[in-house]
C-alpha cells in the first residue's frame, strides 16, 4: 500500500516541472507539452484521493479532465498551425498581437 | 514491493518530466513526455484506477502524442531550438516556482490528514462496472456535455487549421 503523501509529491513535483515548462521556455511547443503534464499532475492527485477514500468521483473527474484535455490540445495545435502559416515563428514572446 | 515499484515509476517519471522541459530539440520532449505518460499509467494502475490507466494510454500517448509528432513534422523546428528558454531575466518566475513547490509540501508535510494511515477504503466487487455505472447514471449529462465540447473541438480544429480559400 502507497502512502497517500508520496503520491501527492509526485503530483507536486510534476506541477511544478510543468509550471516551470510553461514560464520558462520559449517554444510554443513545448510550452503546450507541459500544459499537458500539468493537467496529467492534476489527474493524479484526482486518482490518489479517490483510492484513498474509495470513492468513484476522483476518478470520473479525472475521466472529463482527459476528455477536455483532447479538445484543447486539438483547438491550440490547430491555432498554432495557422499561426506558423501566417507569422512563420514558433516564439511565445513574438506572438504580442492581442497587446494592447 | 508495491512502495518499491511506486518509487522506480515516480522517479523515472520526473526524470521524464525534466528532460521534457530542458530538452533542445521538440521531438526529444515530445518522447520524453510520451515516456512519462507511460509512467503515469502505471502508477495509475497501482492506485486501483486500472480504467484511467488504459484511457491515459490511448488518448495521450496514442492520440495527443501523435498529434504533438504530426505538428512538429510539419512545422520546421530548426530555428526555435537555437534559444531554449525567454530571454532576459527568469528571475521572478523562478522565485514563483520555488515559492509555489515549497509551499505545496510545506503543507503536504505539515498536515496530518495527508500521513495518516488510510482508511479502509477497500471496494468489494468489480471496480470499472461500479465506475462505469456512476458514470452513466449520476454523471450522464457532464458526459454528453463533453461529447458535445469534443465535437466542438474538432469542427474548430479544422476551421482553424484549413488554408483560406482564395
Amino acid at each position: 500500500m502507497v502512502p497517500l503523501w508520496w503520491s501527492i509529491l509526485l503530483g507536486v513535483a510534476l506541477f511544478v516541472i510543468g509550471a516551470g515548462g510553461v514560464l520558462l521556455r520559449r517554444n510554443i511547443l513545448i510550452v503546450l507539452m507541459s500544459l499537458e503534464l500539468l493537467l496529467n499532475s492534476v489527474n493524479i492527485n484526482f486518482i490518489a484521493f479517490a483510492q484513498y477514500y474509495g470513492d468513484f468521483r476522483g476518478q470520473i473527474f479525472a475521466i472529463f479532465v482527459i476528455a477536455i484535455t483532447a479538445a484543447e490540445v486539438a483547438v491550440a495545435l490547430g491555432i498554432l498551425v495557422a499561426l506558423v502559416r501566417n507569422k512563420s515563428t514558433l516564439k511565445v514572446d513574438d506572438v504580442t498581437i492581442m497587446k494592447g | 514491493m508495491h512502495q518499491g515499484f511506486f518509487l522506480l515509476f515516480a522517479t523515472v517519471s520526473v526524470v521524464t518530466a525534466l528532460t521534457l522541459v530542458l530538452a533542445r530539440n521538440p521531438v526529444h520532449s515530445a518522447l520524453a513526455l510520451m515516456a512519462c505518460f507511460l509512467q503515469i499509467s502505471a502508477i495509475f494502475v497501482m492506485l486501483g484506477a486500472p480504467l484511467l490507466a488504459v484511457i491515459q494510454i490511448f488518448v495521450y500517448v496514442g492520440a495527443i502524442m501523435v498529434l504533438f509528432l504530426f505538428v512538429i513534422m510539419m512545422v520546421d523546428v530548426r530555428e526555435a531550438v537555437l534559444q531554449r528558454f525567454m530571454p532576459g531575466g527568469n528571475l521572478p518566475a523562478l522565485a514563483l516556482l520555488a515559492l509555489l513547490g515549497a509551499e505545496m509540501i510545506a503543507l503536504v508535510l505539515w498536515s496530518d490528514r495527508f500521513t495518516a494511515t488510510p482508511p479502509v477504503a477497500e471496494r468489494g466487487g468489480d471496480a470499472i462496472r461500479d465506475l462505469s455505472k456512476t458514470l452513466f447514471s449520476d454523471y450522464l449529462l457532464p458526459f454528453e456535455v463533453a461529447s458535445v465540447i469534443l465535437l466542438a473541438a474538432l469542427v474548430g480544429a479544422i476551421v482553424l487549421a484549413r488554408k483560406e480559400p482564395g
